[in-house]
């Protein structure tokens, strides 16, 4: 049997209390199970402190690793223990979902371990035993992939793009020690959480954009009611962001995130370039723009020709109304 | 405090990068060069702290093409102190490889604080930073939009899916940026000239063993071509038909 993929498990707090796996984590799982089906290994998750360890166990590995809590909250503790688990159990690979917490620690537990690592994977293939990973670069103007050539391999995985894996039987469940750290590590003074907390716009399963085309900040709610209608989330084309009609933490393109929901509603976006790169991937490609000859037309699967103040708020009680 | 900005040359962002018939690299003919956006973004704010006195001196640190000395003039031009450019001729050089050659050269600069973006917008991994605290047992902060000096360490905002974080990170530390920390500047006449009497030292790139091969660059996956479902709000009970019985989304 081939050395054990490792794969780590980010969990939420839920608010009754208890834990759950994110939905990142089951799709590496998922990952993980689809490699070791092939290379003939076994599939070990890891959580970080006790909290999720009833819902790891019948999540669909073969072994869970309860890494001891490291003693801080941030991505430095939960480095060392990732590593210290991968250590432990002889990982060839080990698997991060990308989120902003997963990809901190695919590059640090990289780091720990001297291992190779390729990020934001949307395909993984088993070959003659060689692992390859296909990784859109050029926030997806191309795609390059690669082939594992050093074990420990660490391997990051864009949201969206792996199937999650089947609930399994409960897997056992063993302790590992995380060791203390062996310098000084960031300290958390606070945290300034938003008045509503929402999905992240990389992990959305629907992204609703506007841009120029929306005339103004003002418009805005437009885009909000339909994304809220939908049950997703607002993004924001380079032009808008730049204009500071919206934050920059909503800018999709390549200077922005990278999205590949299952649905993408452009609203009163061009498509540039910088813009097509960061969305062309989404599954499928709404646009709405008065300029019938807009770049946007040429990805997207179903357009609307029209003006969007005039159009969104049609879509959004149709949209209301159909659900 | 001796600060290390790491920027990387890229094409610029409206560049028309395609991947070569052979698929050994990408084709990004008649781009024009630029520092990498988070990069210049992490040089800004490490210029605004050179300025006010937080940093004693300021390194830019790039690993590329021999005619990268173009973004190196440029970051020296904006304000950096010396640069140093690692002469890497390797079509190809993965993460891990990186990282580890970034490191070799930050601790011939021993630097108290390394900066850098938080992915470079090429090859999109967002890995160096992070690998790079690893390595050289630095402290780390990702997604800074606030950098200050504090205390003998840094006072960093962390912009984590929506959320603020403050954190207080010891030295020596890599901080990797996001958008929103500064306003790159531009590079006046008189940053120009300066720029010419500053050190810049260039080097080969060492070459440490590869920890991943490319096998190829492949287009990204054909969109089938879409279709204009119709024209203004009388178009959107097909759109929603379309979106309900074939996207499956409501």
């Amino acid at each position: 049997m081939s050395a054990p993929i490792l794969v780590f498990l980010e969990h939420v707090v839920l608010e009754h209390g208890g834990a759950a796996l994110r939905k990142p984590a089951l799709e590496g799982l998922g990952a993980a199970r689809a490699m070791a089906s092939q290379l003939g290994a076994k599939v070990i998750g890891v959580v970080v402190g006790g909290a999720a360890a009833a819902a790891a166990a019948t999540a669909g590995a073969d072994e869970i690793l309860v890494a001891s809590d490291p003693g801080a909250p941030g991505s430095m503790g939960a480095a060392r223990a990732v590593a210290a688990a991968a250590r432990e159990c002889g990982a060839a690979f080990v698997i991060f979902p990308a989120t902003a917490r997963g990809r901190d620690l695919l590059a640090l537990v990289a780091g720990h371990l001297a291992a190779g690592v390729a990020a934001d994977a949307v395909k993984i293939d088993v070959a003659g035993g060689e692992v390859r990973v296909t990784r859109p670069v050029y926030a997806g103007k191309a795609l390059q992939v690669v082939v594992a050539r050093r074990a420990p391999f660490a391997i990051g995985l864009r949201p969206n793009a792996f199937a999650p894996a089947a609930p399994g039987a409960a897997a056992p469940v063993r302790e590992v020690a995380t060791p203390a750290a062996s310098s000084a590590e960031p300290t958390l003074v606070e945290t300034r959480a938003p008045e509503v907390r929402r999905v992240d716009l990389t992990e959305a399963a629907i992204v609703v954009s506007g841009g120029r085309g929306m005339k103004g900040p003002e418009n805005f709610h437009l885009v909000e009611s339909l994304a809220a209608a939908l049950g997703g989330v607002v993004g924001a084309s380079r032009a808008v962001v730049d204009a500071g009609w919206r934050p920059h933490g909503e800018q999709v393109g390549q200077t922005g995130k990278t999205v590949s929901p299952k649905l993408y509603v452009a609203c009163g976006i061009s498509g540039a370039i910088q813009h097509l790169a960061g969305m062309s991937s989404s599954k499928c490609i709404v646009a709405i723009n008065r300029d019938r000859e807009a770049p946007i037309f040429k990805v997207a699967d179903f357009g609307i020709v029209g003006d969007c103040l005039e159009v969104l708020p049609a879509l959004t009680a149709a949209v209301q109304a159909a659900k | 405090m001796h600060i290390v900005v790491l920027i990387k040359r890229v094409p610029d962002t409206t560049a028309k990068v395609r991947a070569s018939a052979d698929g050994r690299s990408v084709d990004a003919t008649g781009a024009e060069s630029i520092i990498s956006p988070y990069d210049e973004i992490a040089l800004e704010r490490a210029i605004q702290l050179r300025e006010s006195g937080a940093a004693t001196k300021l390194t830019v640190l790039c690993m590329g093409p021999a005619d990268a000395t173009k973004e190196v003039r440029k970051a020296l031009a904006m304000g950096a102190d010396e640069g140093v450019l690692l002469v890497d001729a390797a079509p190809f050089r993965d993460s891990a490889a990186t990282a580890a050659t970034l490191a070799a050269a930050c601790r011939e600069l021993a630097p108290q604080a390394v900066f850098c973006g938080w992915k470079a917008i090429d090859d999109d991994a967002g890995v160096v930073g992070g690998y790079l605290a690893a390595t050289l047992g630095f402290s780390f902060a990702s997604y800074a939009t606030k950098i200050d000096a504090a205390d003998g360490g840094l006072a960093v905002h962390r912009e984590v899916e929506g959320a603020t974080e403050v954190v207080r990170v010891p030295l020596p530390a890599v901080v990797t940026v996001q958008k929103g920390l500064a306003e790159p500047r531009f590079a006046g006449l008189k940053g120009i000239m300066a720029a010419k009497k500053k050190p810049l030292a260039e080097k080969p790139a060492a070459a440490p063993a590869a920890a991943a091969d490319l096998v190829a660059y492949q287009p990204p996956p054909d969109r089938p071509p879409g279709r204009i479902v119709g024209e203004g709000a009388a178009a959107v009970p097909e759109l929603v038909r379309i979106l309900r019985e074939e996207v499956h989304v409501l």
